[in-house]
């Protein structure tokens, strides 16, 4: 479904604040699988997800979404092929609008929009029957503006958003990151709900160790813009947050030996 | 009376170029300037088109049309070569200032004797009140011709605010007052944002200009220095009509801004009746929305430090 080949993004090339994110990604997904991705912080997590979405320019490689080069489509067009779900619980929705009318954005995501009604009553009926299944309360209030709800329902309805058309790709980035453990749990349930009966392609950031072990099919970590680890089948089955963790410690053991080793040099030779 | 009665059909003028800015400004965020040249592109336009001759309606629809032509100019500038808001607004209005002039050949079109909207609204009103001269309202005599003007500047206002009550109700004009609301959310769900805010800014500029093209022929001429201070005066209009209904639902928004700007016309009015110097309009206009705009933070700030006073 997904295939990456030598994917290679440099930000703020050739100033001091220049970031290697991605250093050559080669990834291929399987239709329907649901890959966990996991790795430290600024290994290029979130940048992987950003390039399948299009949100800048590679430096290098190509994108494949369904048998489609789209590395040069721009963002807004590869939105019709795939669903996404930010870490900020307010990026995914327009505040001022209205439950109703967010939703019914999602209802024509990536189709032409055109001057008929935004609001007509299939598509209300339609609204509560699946918010209702939310099982808080939001049905009878479709008309109030997003902006008043908490981060946790607003993270829910974008959720709703993002496979109300069933996306080929859908992209979670950190979305429970930044709620609270109860409207974070909420979230994933929801969300794995949704992976599991629209049998959806799902590429996952999470920085939860219990999230990266229960979840998916598949658990991918990333370190220094590059797949380090890619766990399948039985072997991701395995894998407790433990298991996990003692990656971690060993890529930081790693990092901090070549640091020795660097030093050790420098002062030998330097 | 008759005072009073011209301020009401001035600022019902008005409030379209009060509905460009509320567009631009409010819900899209965007400091669009170019409304000083599309107010006067749309007079231009108009008048030298009906002392050509033309029917009022065909002159008025081409004013509006050629200031859709100037926003979408200023969308294009800003979105395509990622030329600076603000900047860009300035570029078009500073190039529209030349064009106008070239449309209109001199620098003032007076449109005495031209068949305009106002003779035609005279017309329908004759027709309607049975050809007297003047009625009794309210124990007040008023003129039957400012009546029929007055009766028709709010028919049109309130079709034009239906219908941009519709247009944001559409599919179309949902994507559009997200596009302003939260741009990532909107390219995310496959909307190309910067041919929706070209479109918003045509759509601002076209209502503008309208109002333009209704201002010259309320008024009798076009003139080159129509469109000065204009942003101000819009901006005043949308700032009072917030005071007044909120901007909590999209029909308020759209109501208050007509309000504001009648409301608005009408205080400039009774000033000016008063002994206000007009020279002084502007910068009168600039201090009140100056207030209107760093008063609320400073109210906060004050009742923030009171409570604290207290505690």
């Amino acid at each position: 479904m997904l295939d990456m080949r030598g994917v290679r993004k440099t930000f703020h090339a050739g100033t001091p604040n220049e970031v290697r994110s991605l250093a050559g990604v080669d990834l291929t997904v399987d239709a329907a699988s649901f890959v966990v991705v996991i790795g430290t912080n600024g290994s290029g997590k979130s940048t992987l997800l950003n390039a399948v979405a299009g949100t800048f320019p590679l430096d290098q490689g190509s994108i494949r979404l369904d048998g489609a080069d789209i590395s040069k489509w721009p963002e807004y067009r590869r939105a019709r092929w795939i669903g996404r779900v930010f870490q900020n619980p307010f990026s995914g929705t327009a505040p001022g609008l209205s439950i109703a009318e967010n939703l019914s954005l999602a209802a024509r995501r990536g189709r032409p929009r055109g001057l008929g009604w935004a609001l007509e009553a299939g598509l209300r009926g339609q609204m509560r029957d699946v918010v209702s299944r939310l099982h808080m309360g939001l049905e009878d209030r479709l008309d109030n503006p997003i902006g008043t709800l908490s981060g946790g329902q607003r993270q829910a309805l974008t959720l709703l958003m993002a496979t109300w058309l069933q996306p080929k790709l859908l992209l979670l980035d950190e979305h429970t990151a930044a709620l609270d453990p109860k409207s974070a749990d909420q979230v994933i349930r929801l969300s794995e709900e949704i992976v599991e009966r629209d049998h959806l392609t799902t590429l996952m950031v999470t920085h939860s160790m219990h999230q990266a072990a229960t979840l998916g099919d598949r658990l991918i970590m990333m370190h220094r813009g590059r797949v380090i680890y890619d766990f399948h089948g039985a072997e991701k089955r395995r894998l407790r947050p433990e298991d996990l963790l003692a990656r971690f410690e060993e890529v930081r053991r790693a990092e901090q030996l070549d640091e020795g080793a660097a030093e050790m040099l420098r002062r030998v030779y330097v | 009376m008759s005072l009073l009665i011209g301020a009401l059909s001035i600022g019902l003028i008005l409030s379209l170029l009060a509905l460009g800015v509320l567009l631009s400004f409010r819900i899209f965020a965007f400091p669009d300037i170019t409304a000083e040249g599309s107010l006067t592109l749309g007079a231009a336009v108009a008048a030298t088109l009906l002392t050509h001759g033309w029917s009022p309606l065909a002159a008025t629809a081409a004013g509006f049309l050629a200031g859709t032509v100037s926003g979408a100019a200023t969308g294009t500038l800003h979105t395509r070569f990622g030329i600076n808001g603000l900047l860009a607004g300035i570029l078009v209005m500073t190039a529209l200032y030349s064009v106008n002039l070239h449309i209109m050949g001199r620098s003032n079109i007076p449109l005495m004797g031209a068949a305009t909207l106002t003779t035609v609204a005279e017309a329908v009103g004759r027709r309607l009140l049975g050809g007297v001269e003047s009625v009794h309202l309210w124990g007040w005599e008023v003129s039957s011709r400012d009546l029929s003007v007055l009766l028709c500047s709010a028919a049109g206002t309130a079709a034009v605010g239906a219908i941009l009550y519709w247009f944001f109700r559409t599919n179309l004009g949902t994507a559009m007052r997200a596009t302003g609301d939260n741009d990532q959310m909107i390219r995310a769900l496959g909307v190309n944002h910067g041919n929706m805010i070209t479109l918003g800014l045509a759509v601002s500029n076209g209502l503008i200009a309208l109002a333009g093209a209704l201002l010259a022929q309320y008024q009798g001429f076009a003139d080159v220095q129509m469109g000065i201070g204009m942003v101000v005066w819009g901006l005043a209009s949308v700032i009072i009509g917030e005071a007044l209904v909120g901007t909590r639902q999209l029909g308020f928004a759209i109501a208050g801004a007509v309000m504001g700007s009648v409301l608005f016309r009408l205080l400039v009015a009774i000033a000016l009746r008063w002994g206000l110097n007009p020279n002084d309009l502007k910068l009168i206009t600039a201090v009140f929305v100056f207030l209107a705009l760093i008063l609320p933070g400073l109210l906060e700030k004050l009742q923030t430090r009171r409570q604290r006073s207290h505690a």
